[in-house]
């Protein structure tokens, strides 16, 4: 496992339902709402907190979709910083636990 | 489009149910003048049958879910359901009185990460607030909740009924609204009483009044877009449809009727007896709301406001028909503009009719589990 690990979960603070494949999410501390396209709702899917990205990408990205895993996991990474900085995924290098409202 | 509405336009063309509005009871601990409501209980939804509901709305792609009542908090595991739908993600928002929140409510609200919670506040004098609600000390009750509630950082709305005996305080409501820095929404509508009854109907304002509300810059923003003659409709208008009732909305009353809105008074199914998704997609009578263009309505297809009027599919239904005009909402298309509607021209009115007659529809006879499900049109009481 790389020394580097990324963990990441979704944060408790959210609603989110698929509709046609793509998620949607909401913080509900200031209402800002997104759509996930099929690849990042994938990785949000598979969010739990004790799965490395890196994992996740090579199961869940590569592994259903045309892309490249170096690539794919710079994309990844970048994804998951902007989502954690609207506080809806929580990051860690840590496993995480998952969070219950 | 905003990406709100784009995904509210995709989940209509879909016929997902992206919110759906559940009361949870209709008990309540206030007897407001203008409640359309019986207050007993007739066979609530226990916890076990809410928390299945919620599997199944999760299930079938609802992500807006209103909890409302009656009053919420009569319910003694209203915490464990809103718990329980934010495990499953919903958004959830709140309609209440507030009466009964304290600071540990709040708090729990909070911890639970509720969206929204809407607040009726009928008058900044707390004895015109009192007066109608027939409960002592509910201004101040759920004045107080509201600072609980702001204190936490939680979004409050106060919701402000408009009728003829607090017509006179809106503005006063809205800045007390901003005062406790919560949003204000006006509403106007006053609906008949599950039983028929109508006398609630004399508590709505005069037409003449609603002029004022629409002409206030501070209620509907750029007045004179807002009170701009209609433009008359396309052909493409006409392929469209009234609401979003039945489309990607539903309403579910505290014994498990489902609806395709509050205000809309049509029994579909009953979630003691189906499964909420064959209901949504098989019930004839969804089937029949949502197949209604406005080139299909009887009168409105013809009237020149038909793509800015409010029309309310379900009001109109209480006058008669699905298809037909909503007298209410001719009202408010004629004070806003000052252009006649159809369904007035062709009774000869300058000035639209205060109340049309009404119907009633009763809520769908529950029936015990593993009985066919009853389809046919409900009784209908003058």
């Amino acid at each position: 496992m790389p020394e580097n690990c990324i963990y990441i979960a979704r944060s408790s603070a959210i609603a989110a339902r698929a509709l046609a494949g793509e998620m949607m999410v909401m913080n509900s501390a200031d209402s800002t709402f997104f759509t996930l396209n099929e690849v990042a709702t994938a990785i949000f899917q598979a969010a739990d907190g004790h799965t490395p990205l890196h994992d996740i990408v090579r199961d869940r990205v590569c592994g259903q979709f045309d892309v490249d895993l170096e690539q794919a996991q710079a994309d990844a990474e970048q994804f998951v910083t902007e989502l954690s900085s609207h506080g809806i995924l929580i990051v860690s290098n840590q496993p995480l636990a998952p969070e219950t409202p | 489009m905003s990406l709100m509405s784009e995904v509210g336009q995709k989940a209509f063309n879909l016929g997902v149910p992206l919110a759906v509005h559940i009361d949870v009871t209709y008990r309540c601990n206030e007897r407001c003048v203008h409640c359309y409501l019986d207050h007993d209980d007739h066979g609530e939804l226990t916890t076990g049958e809410i928390k299945d509901m919620l599997d199944q709305l999760a299930e079938a792609g609802v992500f807006f879910l209103t909890l409302s009542g009656g009053e919420v908090f009569m319910r003694r595991d209203f915490f464990e359901i809103v718990e329980y739908a934010r495990r499953l993600m919903f958004n959830v928002k709140i309609k209440t009185n507030a009466v009964m929140i304290h600071e540990a409510e709040a708090r729990r609200l909070r911890e639970l990460d509720v969206d929204t919670i809407q607040i009726s506040i009928y008058s900044h004098r707390p004895e015109v607030h009192d007066a109608i609600t027939k409960l002592p000390h509910s201004f101040d009750r759920s004045i107080k909740a509201i600072r609980f509630l702001r204190e936490q950082g939680l979004r409050v709305t106060i919701a402000n009924v408009l009728m003829t005996v607090n017509s006179s305080d809106h503005m006063a409501v809205q800045k007390l609204a901003a005062e406790l820095d919560a949003h204000y929404t006006l509403d106007p509508t006053i609906t008949p009483m599950m039983d028929g009854g109508t006398d609630v109907l004399a508590l709505r304002i005069p037409g003449e009044e609603l002029t004022q509300v629409f002409q206030n810059p501070a209620l509907v923003g750029n007045q004179e877009e807002f009170c701009a003659p209609p433009q008359p409709p396309s052909e493409k208008d006409l392929e469209g449809y009234s609401c979003s009732a039945g489309h990607s909305f539903c309403y579910i009353s505290p014994y498990g009727d489902v609806f395709p809105c509050v205000q809309f008074p049509l029994p579909t199914g009953n979630i003691r007896q189906q499964k909420f998704l064959d209901i949504w997609n098989f019930s004839p009578q969804m089937k029949e709301v949502r197949s209604i263009q406005a080139k299909d309505l009887t009168v409105c297809s013809s009237c020149t406001h038909v793509t800015s009027c409010t029309r309310c599919p379900g009001l109109a239904y209480l006058e008669g028909s699905m298809r037909g005009p909503s007298t209410a909402d001719c009202e408010k298309s004629f004070y806003r503009t000052g252009i006649p509607t159809a369904n007035m021209l062709r009774q000869g009115l300058s000035k639209p009719r205060r109340t049309a007659p009404l119907i009633q529809i009763q809520p769908l006879e529950i029936q015990p589990i593993g009985v066919a499900p009853d389809t046919r049109i409900p009784a209908i009481c003058s």
